[in-house]
């Protein structure tokens, strides 16, 4: 095949096959070129660079088209880009439609607030959105090494984020202890990636379902240890992104140092990435997708890809583990087809044969998967919530409810788990009920750390005794705050209730299908920590509303009709306009979580 | 459009929210003017429901012949979660939204003393109107509980805010433990959710309960689209669950969706039983989860203790009438015993604990949780009204039908509600007159008020008096239905309740003595105590002239509830019968097993597990056999069993 044809071949599958599933992180990726350019030229002193970033991420959010490929109807095939590292489905059009929303709100959020200056700003930019591309891969990642690579992409910039007020000894030692942890949970998980890719010959998540299916049976005792330790490392890296107990020793640190901007960034976009990680990782391995991964749109064009990869070099064969390369013999060439899942699936009918030998083998590895997760989200829940009481910095505070409210999220998770094979759509409703809490989430926890910058402004103080009798002088922004808080708390008519209330639904749905009582406990869980978490949050409310003012208040007064007014009612305002009709999302959610399994 | 319940109903409810955001554009120092905007909006609100009380035969107004929802509303809200915005009347609910609207008013007219922050106590105010109102009206589960929990958040500012010394700590044990209450609510919606079916339901049912409504068209008859959904749900377009309170109510009481052994041997009818049950009587409240309500009365300002004492709690009462029983039956019956004593332990302990106050407003907080008690007791002398809790069908039927006692101890606590929830505003009304002027409630330091406040004494009097349950005031009749109705179950409990009569004369007599009577008053601010002004006398003499209305003419408020409340127990004491027979025939089966084991084990000591394998299938075999019988049975039609029970009682007759 010569050259050319190889280029032009290529540019046609990007064209078809590519742009339409990929465009949003395209477009990320040229609009931080773009920012590296202009700081490059020194138009940054002429022009400021948030424009760019605001209206790239605009751009990005406007191809990713969550209102097109989530309406009902408008379901997505399932299908693998790039030879199998990524794959493309609702799931991913969703996780990424909050990403990159998150990321618009957020570029003008810190616009409002002021936290880069005008010298950093391109800076601060490039990283955020650098990590939010870092999170969509995460949320699209169907292959090991994307795994290892999408968090640290993501992690990296944070690490750098936290750092951004410089002068500021204690943003340094946030930035020193996250990166630290940080580079010693990648390096167990990259520990336990090469463990699990060692044994499975391959780090192609459907592959090692596949693998999983076949081998296990013949497993010995030994073998399956080590297996579960690589679940258990891996699981490690995953704790850490999401701050789950006992891997959330950084948050509240880190959460302190960093200003609350940042605070928002890690909360929302960084948890949302990290779940959708979670879910995928956790399906991966745990199922062998009943819809298989079908081709892109033009099916020949695909197979002509992956042979075109195959060629090149860069095929996932390139990264089927290196003794398998080595051997001659006849395992070797079985992982090797294995390992080139496009090829197979594309052809159509190996496939189905897999599912068929998969059977039920893989039912150990979800049981295991849905225990460990079960066990990490109950902890990680209660321990945030207690934690939280004793807490007298609004941004300590949040950060363990930060590390709760993961704990919450985790819940759907084992329930999916346990279900899938017996009961998908029970399962599928599960995932669809984590990502509706996430959409409430990012509302809630955006608006909680904006309220908290520009109360930072107002008061130059952070310490929750400072904001005493608040509500005389500024009660807008006591009644957007004491919004947040209770919908946090999940409280009707907040949005947070609802995602509460999907939860729970699911996680009583799952109960009621399967009989296990270990999830009826998750659900008294659940229901018993909405009840104790109400004590830290009402008591900020309490000393915002109830406490006299300090004799000492300064005099400063911040309206709420300005900019950075309009923007917390902005962001407050949905938590109680989707209570009103949550309907079309949580279909988007349900349309999300199809296919997923 | 003016005349269609669903533009009535909702803007009986959302009136006063969407009213506050007109006050939140008033200028903050036009006080006075807030206020006034706030009374007319609750006057508008009650002049509404007593306009719906009239027999003029419009169609917004309430049909006292008419057993059944009236006025109802039904509009899909969220179909993916099968959620709809049912509203609607009958005898139970109707009479107290009518009570919410009234004493909310007067709470307006008692608000005048608030004088911090005047602007977001009105929203606050109204926007609780607005929770309170909804959870009578809703009939959906889900907006049942969003309506429940709307009222926490207003409710803790109002005391946490506007409250006395103590106020926070009030106001989070109120939101603490109506919350715990709340989730386990939530968890008993959600197992009743995914247990209900509604293709188990008859296209009548489906009809009655308003379930077709919500997915009818335009002039579609509900039985014909009763028909399309059991279509629809066959295949597979719609989900057979369902949060509407009727359906799940008729499901409970025809079908064995909720019968089924859930957890640790109890079924789930007995767990949602009993998980909405505590939900409900720490709102009533009754002993030992009433802890809350003498600190969030203490601490509360006047107008909020008003409304507390004389709605929120009878929203605990209501659930458990509206919700437990009809949708639970079974559980009701088998833990009549329970509730009952619950409630009369609620009785003695708040009478007792009244009689050791020293606070004045104490004493009437606990003298709330004495007199609640009744309700509870009234709703649970049920079953155990028709004697004792029969064994058999046949001993059953040998029995007479009691159930006019049950329907007597029901109509009691709904009486009781409704006058307790005039007197008990009535009381902690005539507690904030004083203490605005003297600034102390000590029960020690008062005395001789009769001569320096002499109307104020005499109305405060009478309301006392009501509170004590003085024949011929409002008090009276519900207490004295109430304890009719137990002495037919038990003696012992019915002696105790008839003995609470006399403690609560003993704390209130005592209370009068010592603050009205007497030569001289004994504490501090002797020159503010000065003679109650005309805005207290509005409030304070429409108090005691409903009082006096309701002892003397019952009727008024009785004819209101007979239709719904004949109905609704007639339902249940004709399903009852046929629960007993399948109880019996159930432990029959299990003692027969047991025997059959019993004889099986020593004959083949070398297969234990074979006898233990075979025995849980038996009973359970039969138990199915005993449900399918009553698949069949309408929930309207009458069992074989009652007609032989009524043909005894007319033949004893």
């Amino acid at each position: 095949m010569e050259l050319n044809q190889i280029l032009a071949e290529a540019i046609n599958n990007t064209k078809a096959s590519l742009w339409p599933a990929f465009a949003p992180e395209l477009i990320l990726c040229v609009t931080i070129f773009l920012l590296l350019i202009v700081r490059l030229f020194n138009f940054a002193s002429r022009m400021n660079v948030f424009w760019i970033a605001l209206a790239g991420s605009l751009v990005a959010l406007f191809y990713a088209a969550p209102w097109e490929h989530l309406a009902p109807g408008g379901e997505l095939p399932r299908y693998e880009l790039f030879t199998g590292m990524l794959v493309y489905d609702s799931f991913t059009v969703f996780i990424r439609a909050i990403l990159i929303l998150f990321a618009v709100l957020f570029t003008i959020f810190t616009r409002l607030s002021g936290i880069p200056d005008k010298y950093d700003s391109a800076d601060f930019y490039c990283m955020v959105l650098g990590a939010i591309i870092g999170m969509c891969l995460m949320a699209s990642a169907n292959h090991l090494l994307v795994v290892f690579m999408a968090v640290e992409m993501a992690s990296v910039p944070s690490y750098a984020l936290v750092a951004m007020q410089k002068g500021r000894r204690q943003s340094s030692e946030a930035a020193l202890k996250y990166s630290i942890y940080g580079a010693g949970a990648a390096g167990v998980m990259l520990y336990g990636i090469s463990l699990l890719s060692g044994m499975l010959h391959t780090a192609h998540l459907p592959t090692i379902a596949v693998q999983l299916a076949e081998m296990l049976p013949a497993m010995g005792g030994s073998e399956k240890m080590v297996l579960a330790l690589a679940g258990l490392m891996i699981a490690v890296g995953l704790a850490f992104k999401l701050s789950a107990v006992p891997f959330h020793f950084w948050c509240p640190d880190v959460f302190e140092g960093a200003s609350a901007e940042i605070n928002a960034f890690l909360s929302v976009a960084s948890k949302a990435g990290a779940l959708a990680l979670l879910v995928r990782i956790c399906l991966g391995i745990g199922l062998i997708p009943s819809t298989p991964a079908g081709p892109p749109p033009a099916a020949d064009e695909a197979v002509a890809m992956a042979t075109l990869n195959a060629e090149l070099g860069i095929g996932t064969a390139a990264f089927a583990v290196s003794d398998s390369l080595d051997d001659a013999n006849e395992p070797s060439k079985s992982i090797d087809v294995a390992a080139a899942p496009q090829v197979l699936l594309a052809k159509g009918d190996t496939s189905t044969a897999a599912v068929s030998v998969g059977g039920d083998n893989l039912a150990p590895v979800r049981t295991f998967i849905a225990y460990l997760v079960a066990f990490i989200a109950v902890i990680t829940s209660t321990f945030g919530n207690l934690a939280a009481y004793g807490q007298t910095n609004i941004k300590r505070l949040l950060a363990y409810s930060t590390v709760a409210h993961a704990g919450y999220m985790m819940l759907p998770v084992p329930v999916a788990m346990m279900l899938a094979k017996s009961h998908p759509e029970i399962a599928e409703k599960a995932i669809a009920s984590l990502a509706l809490y996430m959409a409430f989430y990012l509302f809630m926890n955006l608006s909680a750390f904006a309220i908290v910058a520009f109360l930072r402004n107002m008061l130059n103080s952070e310490e929750i005794a400072d904001y005493a009798g608040l509500v005389k002088r500024t009660p807008g922004i006591v009644v957007c705050f004491a919004i947040v808080l209770f919908s946090l708390v999940g409280i009707p008519p907040l949005a947070g209730f609802i995602g509460k209330f999907a939860i729970f639904a699911s996680l009583a749905e799952g109960y009621q299908a399967s009989g296990f009582n270990w999830i009826l406990m998750l659900l008294v869980f659940g229901g018993l920590n909405t009840v104790l978490s109400l004590f830290y949050y009402l008591r900020v409310v309490k000393v915002m509303a109830i406490d006299p003012e300090p004799d000492r208040a300064s005099s400063t007064n911040w309206s709420m009709v300005s900019m950075g007014g309009a923007f917390i009612a902005l962001v407050t305002f949905p938590l109680i306009l989707f209570f009103i009709k949550w309907d079309l999302l949580n279909e988007w959610t349900i349309t999300a979580a199809r296919n997923l399994l | 459009m003016l005349e269609s319940p669903t533009f009535a109903l909702s803007l009986l409810i959302f009136f006063p929210a969407l009213s506050t955001i007109l006050i939140a554009l008033m200028p903050k120092n036009q006080e006075d003017a807030v206020r006034w905007f706030t009374l007319a909006v609750t006057f508008i609100v009650m002049a509404g429901s007593i306009f719906m009380c009239l027999q003029g035969g419009h169609p917004l107004q309430f049909d006292i012949g008419e057993s059944g929802m009236q006025m109802m509303v039904s509009k899909s809200w969220i179909p993916s979660f099968d959620i709809t915005y049912l509203l609607g009347l009958d005898g139970i609910s109707f009479p107290l939204v009518v009570l919410t609207t009234i004493v909310s008013f007067f709470a307006t007219i008692a608000s005048w003393s608030i004088k911090k922050h005047v602007k977001g106590y009105c929203i606050l105010f109204l926007l609780l109107l607005t929770g309170m109102l909804g959870c009578f009206m809703a009939l959906d589960f889900f907006l049942f509980y969003v309506f429940w929990e709307v009222m926490l958040l207003p409710m803790y500012f109002l005391i946490g805010v506007w409250g006395g010394p103590r106020k926070e700590y009030a106001a989070i044990k109120f939101f603490l433990y109506t919350l715990a209450g709340s989730v386990l609510m939530l968890i008993a919606i959600l197992m009743l959710y995914f247990n209900s079916d509604l293709t188990k339901l008859s296209p009548a049912q489906l009809a009655s309960t308003g379930v077709a409504q919500s997915i009818a068209q335009a002039d579609e008859a509900p039985e014909a689209a009763a028909g399309r959904l059991l279509q629809e749900i066959a295949a597979g377009d719609h989900s057979k669950h369902t949060f509407n309170i009727l359906a799940l109510s008729a499901m409970g009481q025809s079908t064995d969706l909720f019968d089924g052994e859930y957890l640790f041997g109890w079924s789930l009818q007995r767990w949602a039983f009993i998980l909405l049950f505590i939900g409900f009587v720490i709102k009533v409240p009754s002993v030992p989860v009433h802890t809350w309500l003498p600190d969030a009365h203490v601490e509360a300002p006047t107008p909020i203790s008003m409304i507390l004492a004389g709605v929120l709690l009878k929203l605990g009462g209501y659930g458990i009438i509206r919700i437990c029983y009809p949708i639970c039956p079974q559980a009701g019956y088998d833990l009549a015993w329970i509730i009952c004593l619950i409630g009369v332990v609620s009785m003695v302990y708040g009478a007792l604990a009244a009689l050791a106050q020293k606070d004045f407003k104490r004493m009437v907080a606990y003298s709330s949780v004495s007199h609640m008690g009744y309700v509870v007791l009234g709703l649970g002398v049920w079953t155990v009204a028709r004697g004792v809790p029969a064994d058999s069908a046949s001993m059953m039927a040998a029995l007479p039908d009691w159930s006019s006692y049950w329907n007597m101890g029901v109509k009691g606590a709904m009486f009781q509600m409704i006058g307790h929830g005039v007197s008990s505003a009535g009381m902690f009304f005539m507690v904030g007159v004083v203490y605005d002027r003297v600034h102390h409630r000590n029960l020690e330091e008062f005395g001789g008020l009769y001569g320096k406040m002499p109307v104020y004494t005499a109305l405060a009097m009478g309301i006392f008096f009501a509170g004590l349950g003085l024949p011929g005031l409002c008090g009276f009749i519900g207490e004295v239905l109430v304890v009719l109705s137990v002495w037919n179950f038990s003696g012992v409990l019915a002696i105790i309740s008839a003995f609470v009569v006399i403690l609560t004369a003993a704390y209130i007599l005592w209370a009068i003595q010592r603050v009205y009577l007497g030569a001289e008053y004994k504490g501090p601010h002797e020159e503010e105590l000065t003679p109650i002004n005309f805005r207290e006398c509005c409030v304070a003499i429409p108090l005691l002239i409903l009082a006096i209305w309701f002892g003397v003419y019952p009727k008024t408020v009785f004819k209101y509830m007979d239709e719904t409340v004949d109905a609704q127990v007639q339902t249940l004491a004709d399903w009852t019968p046929s629960y007993v027979e399948k109880k019996a025939a159930l432990a029959a089966e299990k003692e027969a097993a047991a025997a059959a084991a019993t004889a099986a084990t020593p004959m083949k000591p070398t297969t234990p597990t074979a006898s233990t394998t075979t025995l849980p299938f038996e009973p359970q075999r039969e138990f199915g056999e005993g449900r399918s019988l009553s698949d069949g049975e309408d929930l309207f039609s009458k069992t074989p069993q009652n007609d032989s029970v009524t043909q005894l009682q007319t033949a004893s007759n």
